[in-house]
């Protein structure tokens, strides 16, 4: 414990650390949307036909779409004409086939970052897929996961080596016509992680994907898809980070999670894309839609989220929980300092009998930030006996912050139960005091008080994951008392 | 004659604009139990608030030389890293914080600042082990949040807890029998009494004559209306006891 504390000591005193950009050749497509530049996408990747079809589909639809405006985030409005949706670097030739072959500059971008990829450099137990801008980098780990019938790869090349798998569950959880910004990526998303994990199959590392946003003016539009057959599991881990920028920068990504009967996915996040500078400057807008089907009897997906960067997040991570007794869970901390904004939350669809889901939303806001927690429980009339507990805690540092909370219940069966708990409360000068007068300077004070109040949600995370997140913490909310 | 471990001279202070402390003088030498006590509104838990830097209290004359140093120019934490430690009137509860870690955390940065090696977790609880039977803590205390959900008398015993842990140089309790059946009362004396060495010092806050029927002083001052009005050995508590403030009120107001 005492070095976690020292490494948040000395983290608080540093700015976001992975503001540097790698200067790399690119090959990028001219700024602008329009179906040439999905036809350019499709054909870069060298895609079969149904799928560059279903990228014109989902275009057309989005071009009958609004922005919505619904949730409590106020932005400039996005130029989707200046924004360049395909950006890679150079690669020799049709890419590379080993580590070998991959540009030493990007190698060293992870290492910088903390994500060797060199495998034996690597902690043993968690394969990665590296993300750099529009396209996957490196796997890492292939082989061994192989062995055991897993696949884990970049969505590229699993839409060639497994077309079969890509057909039948790209769009099962999030169709193209989802929402806005999921349309947008169906149309132009360039690159992402697969994963499948067979029938009986308990994965036997962390799985991890890194994001990581370099090139100006670039959206990202990656799609995750991760396919637990009956009776498999798979933990995965996702973490990002872009250069410091003044502009604002649109990631949106969609995730689709299938659990079949007996499977378990859990998917753990620690978003810590660039928040802007303090007075609100630049920055990631996180336009993110990442929903998980429980399709099969017993199925279970968990959700754990650490939402510490980005100037704007739009997040709801969510289950729809179809099979009988299957159980979703949503774990969150959302952190919003200087001039943040969150407006993340869940949603837990039950549609089969005896589902379960479970809500643990922490929202700390210091600064200017605003942070809501926006949450649905929608009982269908099938789900008998379903069952929901929500919590949704707000901690304000500072009285320039907010917090909000909209949670939504629709119940249309009457042998279930819903419960919703909720509490806000502040860092209290007299606590800080407290702390201070015991020998503890107030930015530790606070770290120990915001851990304190995260607990819920860090014990979810996987061992390394949590401590990271602390360190997170630490960080984001540096100088946000006194 | 010992060293000093606290000279206030003619300290004034007050919050807000409102002057509260108008030139109070005294001085606490190692080996010795001080207690100050007065009626309410007299200034005794500004005082204390002054001595351990709570934020809002504006000195605006006078000196506190703690150990020889310029006590008033240390930030809160360094103050009590140096050793002083204030238990608390109305001790705040913190949510979340486990106390065992709170107060290790604590601990350490009392030792790191002396340069003395941080306890690791099986050391220290080896040392809370032993000084929980001082205050006969029930040890869940420890497994639960820094004071949430504690009844009153779990929390002054809290207190006087931490203090056995960290060993402070100069204790200051205010209030510490507030809120206190007899029995608890006995405890928490109890305690304080064991913690006494020739070395440390402590400043009792109190109301009440009664806890200094169990914390025996060696000084007695009556603090009234920002000033002490008058010094004495234990005896001169008794003697409030039975006159009342008014006493020395009265008296003070002739004087004037």
């Amino acid at each position: 414990m005492s070095t976690a504390t020292e490494t948040i000591e000395g983290l608080v005193k540093q700015e976001y650390k992975y503001g540097f950009y790698t200067d790399v050749e690119v090959d990028a497509a001219p700024p602008g949307l329009n179906e040439e530049i999905i036809r350019l996408i499709s054909r870069k990747k060298n895609e079969p036909e149904w799928l560059t079809d279903w990228r014109l589909k989902a275009y057309r639809h989005w071009l009958t779409m609004k922005e919505p405006e619904w949730p409590k985030v106020h932005h400039a409005p996005i130029d989707y004409q200046g924004i360049v949706y395909y950006s890679a670097p150079k690669r020799k030739k049709d890419g590379p086939k080993s580590l070998d072959e991959v540009d030493p500059k990007l190698i060293e971008t992870y290492e910088k970052l903390g994500i060797p990829l060199k495998e034996r450099e690597r902690l043993a137990g968690v394969a990665v897929d590296a993300v750099f801008d529009s396209v996957s980098v490196a796997t890492t780990f292939r082989e061994t996961l192989s062995a055991k019938g897993i696949i884990f790869c970049s969505f590229s090349e699993a839409v060639h080596e497994h077309p079969d798998l890509v057909r039948k569950y790209l769009g099962m959880v999030v169709p193209y016509t989802d929402n806005f910004f999921a349309t947008l990526n169906s149309a132009v998303f360039s690159d992402g992680s697969f994963c499948y994990i067979p029938k009986g199959v308990r994965c036997p590392m962390e799985l991890s994907t890194y994001f990581r946003i370099n090139a100006a003016n670039t959206g990202q539009f990656e799609r995750t898809l991760i396919v637990a057959d009956e009776g498999a599991q798979v933990s995965y881990l996702e973490g990002c980070t872009a250069p410091m920028r003044d502009e604002n920068q649109l990631h949106a990504a969609v995730v689709e999670l299938i659990a079949l009967d007996q499977a378990e996915i859990k998917y753990s996040t620690v978003q810590n894309w660039y928040p802007g500078d303090a007075d609100g400057k630049g920055g990631i807008y996180n336009f993110v839609t990442k929903r998980g089907l429980c399709k099969g009897r017993n199925s279970k997906i968990s959700w754990t989220q650490v939402e510490t960067g980005s100037a704007i997040t739009w997040k709801y991570p969510s289950c729809v929980l179809q099979g009988e007794n299957s159980v979703g869970e949503f774990y969150s901390v959302a952190v919003t300092n200087n001039y943040q904004q969150a407006d993340t939350g869940t949603k837990m669809v039950h549609i089969g009998r005896n589902t379960r889901s479970t809500i643990i939303s922490k929202g700390i806001s210091a600064g200017h930030g605003q942070n809501s927690y926006r949450g649905l429980v929608q009982v269908r009339p099938g789900a008998t006996n379903a069952r929901n507990f929500s919590q949704c805690d707000s901690l304000l540092i500072g009285n320039k912050c907010g917090a909000h909370t909209f949670p939504y219940i629709e119940v249309k069966n009457t042998s279930s139960s819903v419960e919703h708990e909720a509490t806000t409360s502040k860092i209290g000068e007299d606590q800080i005091f407290y702390c201070n007068q015991r020998g503890i300077a107030t930015q530790d004070a606070v770290n120990m008080i915001v851990n304190g109040f995260c607990k819920e949600v860090f014990k979810e995370l996987p061992m390394e994951f949590a401590v990271e997140a602390q360190k997170l913490l630490g960080v984001s909310l540096e100088g946000s008392v006194g | 004659m010992n060293p000093p471990i606290l000279e206030i001279k003619n300290l004034h202070a007050g919050v807000e604009g409102k002057q509260i402390l108008k030139g109070v003088d005294l001085t606490i030498s190692a080996g010795e139990v001080h207690a100050v006590m007065g009626p309410n509104g007299s200034g005794k838990s500004t005082l204390a608030a002054v001595l351990a830097g709570r934020e809002g209290y504006e000195v605006t004359e006078g000196e506190v030389l703690y150990c020889g140093k310029d006590l008033l120019d240390m930030d809160p934490e360094d103050r009590a890293r140096e050793g002083v430690f204030l238990a608390f009137q109305y001790p705040v509860e913190i949510p979340g914080v486990n106390t065992t870690y709170f107060l290790k955390a604590a601990l350490n940065e009392i030792r790191k600042h002396k340069g003395e090696p941080e306890l690791d977790a099986v050391e220290f609880i080896e040392l809370v082990k032993q000084k929980m039977k001082i205050l006969h803590l029930p040890e869940d205390c420890l497994k639960r949040s820094v004071n949430d959900g504690f009844s009153g008398g779990e929390k002054k015993r809290n207190e006087i807890f931490q203090m056995a842990v960290l060993e402070p140089k100069l204790a200051i309790l205010d209030e510490t029998d507030s809120g206190l059946d007899i029995d608890a009362l006995k405890v928490v004396s109890d305690g304080v009494n064991k913690l006494q060495r020739p070395d440390k010092a402590q400043f009792v806050i109190t109301h009440y004559q009664r806890l200094l029927n169990y914390i025996i002083p060696d000084y007695v001052h009556v603090l009234f209306d920002g000033r002490i009005v008058k010094s004495g050995g234990k005896e001169l508590a008794l003697e409030l006891e039975e006159k009342g403030y008014d006493w020395i009120v009265n008296g003070e107001l002739q004087a004037v």
